[in-house]
């Protein structure tokens, strides 16, 4: 079995990113940049496949700039064989990338493909989605487990209210949420050796497809700030104010 | 301009995220319609009938469309999708599986998780965990958006219901069978509607305190509880308790949070709550920065003495 996992270069989630003064953007100069972690936890679940012996061959795509190869190798690093690289300096909607995804499996043809449920850049959630919909293919998404059988795979999902499990005729989509797995850290030796490991690179125009955004960007602006209150001195004095100030008791 | 809602159901009820996304989606101006799409769902077709603002209710009732997978919910979607110039749904974990699935099959750019509506096809969407707002300017012809139930009031209830009309169902795309799904029972409200949230973080150090100490004083107010993703993490509570960035988002008119640091994805999922109270024993954690109300002090003493304390009133 073939798995693909898509893989996104973005601010370290620890880090608190700022809008531009100007409101066109925010501010990611000098920002340390890191592999989306629900990504992480993709890359993570098809290496463990591999190891269980389901999976063969995991190959790890990333769309965007030359650094995202960074990206791509720490995937390469954590286990997987190979990398593609689809370069592009322009930000690329979530609509685009699933399309160039779409052309990448049509030529991989993987059995599986697992991507994070969203991008804590954009927190858009929908590449998975849009790309199972591009295919034809069936979609397990917000996955906190995973069995995987000869034709078919059993995805328990996260949903309001607790979870679901559905059955995905192969090939199939995934999309990984927070419980699926905790990822390793790549060893010293797994390092040396992805920095051997091969990675291809293509455009989006090698695959046709037009990158161009479909959503202005009009605006972006930090929200009003939440104002620490008062501290209280104890119980009683926090069950008076709520009644009495705050009125919600 | 015609807008379809996909309703947010349990067949039987409809749920309130539905009312909110109807409300959401007057303000885009123009005539609404919902979809109600399940099995033995009429009577969430009646309910949504009755909202104010509902011009006409589409009843798509059959067993293919029970557990709404998403396959065969965007394959309706998408096949009524002519007639209406933007679809929305609640951003759900229901709304967010099956939306972007219509959208791609529509070539639509989604706008995920809407939080103002300034236009018809101008709206705001939190990023990077809601420390920025973005402004976006669709320039599809057709607007797909998921909104954010808690951003908007609940549609009130019509004076006269609106007509339901039954839907043709397409066939099953066929690519995906339910299984079974395990959901959480609790006599507690529902976490993303409640009035009240009580929350708790990895400080409680264990599954058992949740029910010891959290327990006694959200049931005493009548509160949902919640947690950190450091307690779901740990395993003290189930992963639909969650709020925050990657779980629920949520405006309750009180929130206290217990033990709970406050990380910036945490907040992300409450800071928008009226009054917020953090009890904690670090006086410098993050979530004092946010709170109405602050109580440095042992949440093991302090809990069972704000319960002692509401219990009191309560009885008073």
């Amino acid at each position: 079995m073939k798995i693909l996992v898509a893989v996104k270069r973005v601010a370290d989630p620890n880090v608190k990113v700022r809008a531009l003064a100007d409101g066109s953007g925010v501010d990611l100069a000098n920002v340390k940049m890191t592999m989306n972690p629900f990504d992480e936890i993709a890359v993570e679940e098809a290496v463990r496949l591999k190891e269980a012996g389901r999976a063969n061959e995991i190959v790890v795509v990333s769309i965007g700039p030359e650094k995202s190869a960074e990206t791509l190798r720490t995937a390469l690093a954590m286990g997987a064989d190979r990398g593609l690289l689809v370069r592009t300096e322009a930000t690329v909607e979530p609509l685009a990338v699933a399309k160039i995804l779409k052309a990448v499996a049509e030529a991989e043809k993987p059995d599986v493909i697992i991507t994070g449920k969203q991008a804590i850049d954009d927190d858009a959630n929908q590449t998975g989605q849009m790309l199972s919909a591009l295919l034809g293919w069936g979609q397990g998404t917000f996955a906190s487990k995973l069995v995987v059988g000869d034709k078919a795979i059993e995805v328990t999902r996260e949903i309001d209210g607790g979870l679901q499990t559905v059955s995905l005729a192969l090939p199939a989509l995934v999309t990984a949420d927070l419980r699926l797995n905790e990822p390793r850290y790549a060893s010293l030796p797994n390092i040396m050796k992805a920095k051997k490991k091969p990675i291809d690179e293509r455009t989006p125009a090698d695959y046709g497809v037009a990158v161009e955004p479909r959503l202005t960007v009009v605006r972006v602006h930090e929200p009003a700030t939440r104002k620490a209150g008062i501290k209280v001195g104890s119980v009683g004095e926090l069950v008076e104010r709520l009644r009495m100030e705050a009125g919600v008791l | 301009m015609t807008i379809l809602v996909l309703a947010e159901h349990h067949d039987t009820q409809l749920d309130e995220a539905t009312a909110k996304a109807v409300s959401a989606a007057g303000r885009m101006g123009g005539e609404i319609h919902v979809l109600v799409a399940g099995s033995g769902c009429r009577a969430a077709a009646e309910a949504a009938a009755g909202l104010a603002g509902v011009a006409l209710v589409l009843l798509a009732d059959a067993p293919s469309l029970s557990n709404r997978l998403a396959e065969p919910v965007a394959a309706l979607v998408v096949g009524l999708a002519s007639g209406y110039d933007a679809i929305l749904a609640p951003s759900t974990t229901s709304g967010r599986n099956i939306l972007p699935r219509v959208a791609a099959l529509l070539d639509v750019m989604q706008i995920s998780d809407v939080i103002a509506v300034d236009g018809p096809d101008l709206f705001q969407r939190p990023i990077y965990a809601g420390n920025v707002i973005q402004t976006v300017r669709s320039t599809d012809a057709k607007k797909v958006l998921t909104v954010r139930a808690s951003s908007f009031p609940a549609a009130s209830i019509a004076a006269a219901a609106a007509p339901i009309e039954t839907v043709a169902i397409p066939e099953d795309p066929g690519r995906s069978t339910f299984v079974r799904s395990e959901l959480s029972r609790s006599e507690r409200p529902e976490l993303a509607g409640a009035r009240i949230v009580v929350s708790g973080g990895r400080a409680l150090a264990s599954a058992e305190n949740f029910e010891t100490v959290l327990a006694p004083l959200a049931d005493t107010l009548g509160a949902a509880i919640g947690a950190s993703r450091a307690a779901v993490d740990a395993g003290y509570v189930s992963n639909d308790l969650q709020v925050g960035q990657t779980g629920k988002i949520i405006a309750p008119d009180l929130y206290i949070a217990c033990g709970i640091s406050g990380a910036i994805q945490h907040l992300a999922g409450m800071k928008d709550s009226r009054v917020i109270v953090a009890i904690n024993k670090d006086p410098d954690a993050p979530i004092f920065q946010v709170a109405d109300y602050g109580l440095v002090a042992d949440l093991f003493e302090a809990v069972p003495e704000l319960h002692t304390a509401v219990a009191a009133e309560a009885r008073a």
